[in-house]
């Protein structure tokens, strides 16, 4: 049943759907936008951890006693102390502050921390010798759908292969890190978070755990954070350095900035899990898919890693024989933190790679391959629109080429394609919007922008509510201080974030127009808010400005609430998207370099609200991925236990030349019903399995596992 | 103890590219680089390299011109031109995240060359003409560049926007009708996490244009 809450019919839309520029664009231009790695507050302190320097040992020893003793140095905290056990290279043993950043660093160097060494494993790949270091359990052994055995002997074509993707970092460009400033019974914390609303009660929970500093009050955190450099999932909590940033501020009664180094950022705050496998696909004849069987494997840290879902997508129970084993692998390297659709790139990878090489078996195009099994998945219809729609945009139906058949010349061009999945559904979101007599508008929330585009859409929506242009409306977020909405994670904040401030807004609006339609003498009902105006239907002569009609107010300032979810609130949102990308790419089977020459990419996210917004996510989205498929692998040596590349110039990363041509399209005005869904994830998850794809039909051999480095394409050709 | 021994370090005169990075002992003993060069080539430079003494490793004051304005501060010779900006006279827009010439975050105009500042010494850029993201705009206009990044959407968490928009002055600065591989080859030496390249190329694109 349609409520006032619904967002508006497509032909009643001004905002809703179009390209804005990005509300916050101009700070960020022109670098005035405050990080919190940018605070510089009255007598601020540096901070620097001490990190382990083995990747498996006890501490029998912190000396502490020359760091003391060098210039400017104020204090210390430990996090481990003498007999504690560190489990990874770059674990976090203390905490120390000085009064510049060069002074901390003569602090920190200055210390000497003594370990009893114990036995590390930090390779994940290898999983027989991970086997023999004792570093491996069984984690999954699960069998789904029709009989297995039936349905290989049914299946005129299979294929076995081993696929997989290395260890990766987040690498945010801002570290993780805060300042704190501790005054009285008040902690401010400028954070670099994705959590706003969270940190408070992390942080209080962690200083209260010392009996040295007793119980603090989450409320009295406050957590600023209008704006953070990167986060992708790494970013929810408050860490061991935030807790002992608080500590030393408290110490030294002086405001306190520990941001982390970039090794540290790359070794400890960042990591997504690995995941290889033997897998094993089967089809008949005619393209259809009868069975999946997987063993796979992978290292999240000394927790090692569940199973990733697979098979992926393709993955209907009454129709398709699975069986998926899963091992963990337990290594001695920095905590997995979440990425951008957890478990989703791997299993992408697990599963479109081993599809497409059975289509090449079978010697059907991929398009076909995959659209005929579209009814193994649960959204059969937007897959084939989008299979369509993709391969239009990269020109497949002219590109493409038998597996191999890329004529003779070194340089071979391929195209590949994979599909995808998320839910994104909306977190929970408390928002106040209030009205002022002189005609301002705010949209008050302790949300966060990443830098996706949330001060965009909350304006937007307001906006649009109540008749008015971006411009009119300030959005104040990236306080704890304002009313709660949840962390930043899933793709959960913009249907969450954009429901609550519709609910708020409209209930703003009618309070208003209560107020408006005394003066006009004519009822609520009968107002209409648009194009800047407060206007009667029935009578065009009783008309106001936004301004004239907020005036009426008197000295009184409307607050409407609006919360996610509300019952009675509309339907506003959903969860559950496809998506579909296609790489075409050029190899060099000299050098064995890929080159990205265009990557397409179709998305389904229900009700789009700030389109160019969405596309940028989409964009990075892509880039990130080529970053994942052909450069990024956080390298681990077993004989020191040490990742040999935490850096920006051996941890590679892609350059402006480096990501080929783009092509997004945002499927509009077909699923806008469903509300509005999370966009975050869902297009960071196929473009490895894609361009993996497409370099195997470039090179006519599968190049097994991600980054797809030369040396890898090279090993490939030469085994072939 | 000026560098009159070539092998000592090698001598930098008008008619060379300026080197932007030096060893922690060039520096010290030898602010004066351009001393051995100048004798050579006879044009008149200040001759401060001939007299000096060595200094460090306590602070020493300096000088520096930045965006028009001359600033006194005292830091040590180890401090880098960023963590001068940011941390001693709060100009934060350029940002320091790989801290040794990789991602170009904290990118400036040092003589009208873009530079990573996290490899110059702040005693290094004194008599320079220092240039940073909070110079290129006013009150009321931003640079042409940073209004095309805003016109582009060319920024996500925006960390990485400020060396990009200084890169992407540096190409529209010296090339007026750049191709698109003119701008990608501009652009190489920085790093965007958040994958905003597409925008940012069309801005760097369209600024030189407009
Ligand atoms: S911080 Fe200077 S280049 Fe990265
Ligand atoms: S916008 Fe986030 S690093 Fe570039």
């Amino acid at each position: 049943m349609a409520t006032k809450y619904d967002w508006p019919a497509a032909d009643d839309r001004s905002l809703i759907g179009k390209r804005h520029n990005r509300v916050d664009g101009p700070a960020k231009a022109r670098g005035a936008a405050k990080y919190s790695y940018d605070r510089n507050l009255d007598g601020m302190l540096y901070a620097k951890l001490v990190t382990s320097t083995v990747p498996h040992g006890r501490i029998v020893g912190i000396d502490t006693s020359r760091a003391e003793k060098a210039p400017g140095y104020k204090g210390h905290v430990n996090i481990l102390n003498v007999g504690d056990e560190v489990q990874w290279a770059g674990a976090e043993i203390l905490a120390i502050c000085a009064d510049t950043e060069e002074h901390v660093r003569d602090a920190a160097a200055a210390v000497t921390v003594l370990y009893e060494s114990m036995p590390h494993w930090v390779k994940d790949e290898d999983v027989e010798k991970a086997g023999e270091a004792n570093r491996v359990k069984p984690a999954k052994d699960d069998t789904k759908g029709p009989n297995l055995e039936e349905a290989w002997k049914s299946a005129d074509a299979t294929v076995e292969g081993y696929y997989g993707l290395a260890v990766i970092t987040h690498c945010c460009l801002e570290p993780h890190g805060q300042v704190v400033d501790w005054t009285g019974d008040e902690i401010t914390v400028y954070a670099s978070t994705q959590a706003v609303a969270r940190i408070p009660g992390d942080l209080a929970t962690g200083l209260s755990r010392d009996e040295k500093i007793g119980t603090v009050a989450a409320d009295s955190v406050h957590v600023i954070t209008p704006y953070m450099g990167g986060g992708f999932g790494s970013k929810f909590n408050i860490d061991t350095w935030g807790i002992a940033c608080a500590k030393l501020s408290k110490m030294t009664g002086k405001p306190v900035k520990l941001m982390l180094d970039r090794d540290e950022e790359l070794m400890v705050a960042g990591g997504r899990p690995s995941d290889f496998g033997n897998i094993k696909v089967g089809a008949k004849k005619d393209g259809t898919l009868v069975a999946y069987e997987s063993e796979t494997w992978s290292t999240g840290g000394i927790a090692g890693r569940g199973s990733p879902p697979v098979p992926y997508v393709y993955n209907n129970e009454e129709r398709l024989a699975q069986k998926a084993r899963h091992l963990n692998v337990s290594t001695n390297i920095g905590p997995a933190r979440a990425w951008r659709a957890p478990n989703h790139p791997q299993a992408a990878v697990l599963t479109m790679c081993p599809m497409e090489d059975l289509a090449a078996k079978l010697d059907m195009n991929p398009v076909d391959f995959f659209k005929k099994n579209a009814d193994l998945t649960a959204r059969p219809e937007v897959y084939r629109y989008e299979i369509d729609k993709c391969a239009e945009m990269i020109g497949w139906a002219d590109k493409w080429h038998k597996r191999g058949d890329s004529g003779s010349g070194p340089v071979k061009r391929g195209l590949g394609m994979s599909l995808h999945t998320w839910g994104g559904r909306p977190h929970d979101s408390t928002c106040e919007v209030r009205i002022q007599p002189d005609g301002g508008v705010s949209v008050n929330m302790a949300s966060q922008d990443l830098g996706v585009g949330t001060y965009t859409t909350l304006s937007v929506v307001a906006a649009e509510t109540l008749g008015l242009q971006i411009p009119d409306i300030k959005v104040n977020i990236g306080s704890s201080k304002l009313p709660i909405s949840g962390a930043s994670g899933g793709s959960t904040t913009v249907g969450g974030t954009t429901a609550s401030t519709r609910r708020a807004t409209v209930n703003a609006l009618e309070e208003l127009k209560t107020v408006v339609a005394e003066a006009l003498e004519t009822e609520a009902d009968d107002l209409v808010a648009k194009d800047g105006k407060v206007f009667s239907k029935s009578d065009s002569s009783k008309s106001l400005t936004w301004q004239e009609a907020c005036r009426k107010l008197g000295n009184r300032t409307i607050t409407g609430q609006g919360k996610q979810p509300d019952r009675n609130g509309g339907k506003l949102n959903d969860s559950g998207v496809g998506g579909v990308q296609m790489a075409d790419v050029s190899v060099d089977v000299e050098t064995g370099i890929v080159s990205i020459n265009k990557i397409a990419a179709v998305q389904d996210v229900g009700l789009v609200i700030c389109l160019e917004q969405c596309e940028s996510q989409v964009y990075g989205s892509l880039i990130q991925g080529v970053a994942w498929a052909l450069y990024e692998e956080s390298i681990y040596d077993q004989t020191t236990g040490k990742m040999l590349n935490p850096d920006m110039e051996f941890y590679k990363l892609p350059g402006a030349g480096d990501i080929g041509e783009l092509e997004v399209h945002m499927v509009q005005n077909k699923y806008d019903d469903r509300g509005v869904i999370g966009i975050g994830e869902p297009p960071a998850i196929s473009p490895g399995a894609a361009i993996s794809n497409a370099v195997a039909n470039a090179i006519g051999v599968r190049v097994p596992t991600l980054p797809l480095t030369p040396d890898k394409v090279l090993a490939a050709l030469a085994n072939a | 103890m000026s560098s009159k021994n070539p092998t000592d370090g090698p001598a930098r005169g008008p008619d060379q590219e300026p080197r932007q990075g030096f060893s922690r002992r060039t520096f010290i003993e030898g602010v004066g680089i351009g001393a051995g060069a100048v004798g050579a080539i006879g044009t008149a430079q200040p001759a401060r390299a001939d007299t000096h003494e060595p200094v460090g490793p306590d602070p020493v004051a300096i000088t520096l011109n930045i965006n028009g304005k001359s600033h006194e501060l005292k830091v040590e010779p180890r401090v880098t031109l960023i963590d001068a900006l940011r941390n001693r006279l709060d100009l934060t827009g350029a940002k320091k995240v790989c801290d040794r010439a990789t991602c170009g975050a904290c990118t400036v105009m040092v003589d009208g060359d873009p530079v990573y500042s996290c490899t110059m010494l702040a005693i290094e850029a004194q008599g320079r003409r220092i240039e940073t993201i909070e110079g290129i705009s006013t009150e009321d206009s931003m640079h042409p560049v940073q209004a095309q990044f805003v016109e582009h959407d060319a920024q996500q968490c925006g960390f990485c926007t400020p060396g990009l928009v200084m890169a992407g002055k540096a190409i529209v600065d010296s090339n007026p009708q750049p191709t698109m591989a003119d701008v990608e080859s501009g652009l190489s030496g920085n790093i965007c996490r958040c994958g905003t390249y597409v925008g940012v190329r069309k801005a760097v694109y369209d600024a030189a244009r407009a």
